[in-house]
């Protein structure tokens, strides 16, 4: 099999670590990665614990296909209880780390308690220690790879680390490993930081094995990558332009989420998409470096800019000048769109802080456009910020990310998230979140499958839970229509099982792209023991999802909370394609509760969690 | 009739280079125009006309050669893209 069949299981109360065999029975029965440590997490954990309080647990978690030969197979995910949401989190990144964690013979580390004073975690194949890290705290992610790697002597380690923000308690900060690589959001960073863990470096040099069938499993990775060469999305549309191309379409079809969602279209879009970023500026050069791969990865879709040396942002500040990951589509929304900022280069200078300090460019983005809300009605002061911070404002955009990094004035207040805020304030209705996660870049009056989505999440809104914009706008892999709710229940919860399954592999879900579950089906099986029959793995993906609905139940979440903000389901879309329409949610949720086998409000009936093993 | 073409992504090139910083032409076309006259010329491999859009609706291919546009349509093409 493709697992070392150990893990790690770290208790920083106690400063121990222990060796722990993988449970087999549970690797048969979730998978891996998202699945299997969700299975972990929910025999172990509360649904009730504070996601801050020592009795909370992360589990770093790779899938039977990380670190192996089938494309994008590095990838690992953070599971925990979210403290942005209350939910379970599960939160996924790709870059070297994961791969890393696999080669140094490890599936898991389970992380437990909470150390008295900072450290980190180091792991060179079996020397596994608890280190000292208060020379490290306070300084950002950057500081910390850079200086872990010094200290060991070793350029080759991977590092998954938090900055300044999960020290802070941003309620969205990130674990960020390889620089620019996050496991992004739901505030899994907040956990780490909550438990005085800086960040686990890792070196491993045993390789994978325990492939069932090598000759089988090169062979089929050999052709299923061929799928992806071939493929005209994964071939070349996402290492050509990456995510960011999707500004312009989503724009045109008025789904394009502006100004806190007052508005579906923004007029500053085509300065702030992939087109814009391949542009020769007046210097001569082009935003756009070039495109990076993680580790296995044959699709290579992430973005590597230069900003303008000469921007506001930067001019005085030469360590921005350099190439850094970003940016990409959600980003450039959350920090642009949401906020009726069309500057790109502030956007990138934005996002390298984000990288730089650990924070969800989604939900700090989002968070700033409901600020700029708040301002716009009086309701926030310009002498509670410090500034004025209306809509459009490039430079309230940049202060406010410098003080959120930093924990410092009214970063504070962003750095709760948009539903605190807004209920701060006495405005609920103005955070654009579901479960107290802030939404991505679609919005559901011009993508309805998309309200569904958000609404059912398990951990809040979220576009990487059932990407239905595959099949609504971009016709993968048919073509259905946005403006619709029929046939909505069925598509997305045929996305959100399907999605589980890739989650819980070990490749990324950008695949899906070009591979369905079949082409994912084959490589598992020459990996793994064991039945992994299609049917078993759409048996897999429904058990996981339900897993998780579940332990949200158990954690207090019922019908209710599937739900969206009333501007969604009141106020019609201004501009566009859906002008006139709201986001169809009560049409959709009843039929989808039917489809999911769960009762009227949202829980899984006795016939479904037994069908499913639960 | 005046209409505007839109081309992204890779089929930025088959613009005309001043068109091509705002990926947008404003063209005159005659009455009864279909999306396929307009895009037959421009010689695009058929593969990359993927996501072809009125005024941001999809139009199917079928339709692509029976649909008339009207004064003032914006006609939108992307090859096939993705993101997230």
């Amino acid at each position: 099999m493709a697992w070392t069949r150990k893990f790690l299981r770290i208790d920083l109360t106690k400063g121990t670590v222990k060796v722990e065999d993988l449970n087999m029975k549970w690797a048969d029965e979730y998978l891996g990665q998202r699945g299997l440590a969700t299975k972990y997490f929910v025999e172990e954990v509360d649904p009730k614990v504070d996601p801050l309080s020592p009795a909370n647990k992360m589990i770093f978690t790779t899938g039977p296909l990380t670190g192996t030969m089938a494309s994008t197979g590095g990838r690992y995910s953070v599971v925990t209880k979210g403290p942005l949401t209350g939910a379970i989190a599960c939160s996924n990144s790709g870059g070297y780390f994961g791969a890393e964690l696999k080669f140094a013979g490890w599936d898991m580390i389970i992380v437990e308690g909470k150390s008295p004073k900072p450290v980190y975690l180091s792991i060179a194949d079996d020397k596994v220690e608890i280190r000292d890290a208060s020379h490290l705290w306070g300084k950002t992610v950057w500081e910390t790879e850079e200086t872990i790697k010094k200290t060991h002597q070793d350029p080759l380690i991977h590092v998954s680390s938090i900055g300044r923000s999960g020290e802070n308690g941003v309620l969205y900060a990130c674990i960020v490993n390889d620089l620019h690589r996050a496991a992004g959001r739901s505030g899994v960073g907040t956990v780490m930081g909550s438990k005085n863990l800086k960040a686990i470096a890792v070196r491993g040099t045993k390789g994978v094995g325990n492939i069932r069938d090598p000759k089988e499993f090169m062979k089929v990775t050999f052709e299923k990558k061929k799928v992806l060469a071939d493929n005209a999305v994964t071939g070349q549309g996402l290492p050509t332009y990456g995510t960011q191309v999707l500004m312009n379409v989503i724009n045109e079809i008025g789904a394009l989420p502006t100004r806190n969602h007052r508005d579906v279209q923004f007029e500053s879009a085509s300065k702030i998409s992939a087109e814009a970023m391949h542009e020769k500026r007046p210097d001569g050069k082009s935003h756009l470096v070039t495109n990076q791969a993680c580790f296995g990865c044959t699709i290579a879709c992430g973005r590597i800019s230069k900003l303008d040396e000469k921007h506001f942002t930067v001019v005085n500040n030469p360590k921005y000048w350099g190439a850094s990951g970003g940016l990409e589509y959600e980003a450039a929304w959350a920090l642009g769109c949401a906020n009726g900022v069309g500057d790109l280069d502030a956007l990138q200078y934005v996002n390298m802080l984000c990288n730089e300090d650990g924070f969800d460019p989604i939900s700090f983005g989002a968070t700033i456009g409901a600020a700029m809300e708040l301002f716009d009605l009086g309701l926030i002061k310009k002498e509670e910020i410090g500034f004025d911070a209306p809509f459009g404002s490039a430079e309230a955009l940049v202060k406010l990310a410098e003080m959120t990094a930093r924990g410092e004035g009214f970063g504070k207040v962003i750095g709760l998230g948009s539903k605190r805020m807004c209920e701060k304030y006495g405005r609920p209705d103005l955070s654009m979140s579901v479960k107290g996660q802030e939404f991505p870049a679609y919005d559901s009056r011009g993508i309805q499958g998309m309200g569904l989505t958000y609404a059912t999440s398990n951990r809040g809104a979220c576009h990487l839970r059932s990407y239905t914009v595959a099949s609504e706008v971009l016709g993968i892999p048919v073509k259905t229509d946005p403006l619709t709710t029929d046939g909505k229940p069925e598509l997305v919860k045929a996305f959100q099982d399907a999605t589980a399954v890739f989650d819980s592999s070990g490749v990324c879900v950008f695949t899906t792209f070009a591979w369905t579950l079949a082409d994912l089906q084959p490589q598992l099986a020459a990996a793994l023991e064991g039945d992994w029959s299609m049917d078993k793995l759409n048996l897999v993906g429904e058990r996981i999802w339900n897993m998780e609905r579940m332990f949200n139940n158990s954690a207090g979440f019922t019908s209710k909370d599937d739900n969206l903000p009333p501007r969604l389901t009141n106020e019609p879309a201004k501009t566009g394609p859906a002008k006139g329409l709201v986001n169809g949610l009560a049409k959709m949720l009843p039929e989808y509760y039917k489809i999911r086998g769960w009762d009227n409000d949202g829980r899984p009936t006795n016939e479904t969690t037994a069908r499913l093993g639960l | 009739m005046n209409i505007t073409l839109k081309l992204y992504a890779t089929l930025t090139d088959y613009l005309p280079a001043e068109a091509r910083k705002t990926n947008q032409l404003p063209m005159q076309v005659a009455d009864g125009t279909t999306p396929m006259d307009v895009i037959g010329p421009l010689q695009m491999p058929e593969k990359l006309v993927h996501l072809v859009l009125i005024n941001g609706h999809y139009v199917p291919p079928a339709a692509r050669v029976s649909r008339a546009l009207q004064e003032g349509d914006v006609l939108a093409i992307w090859p096939p893209i993705a993101g997230g």
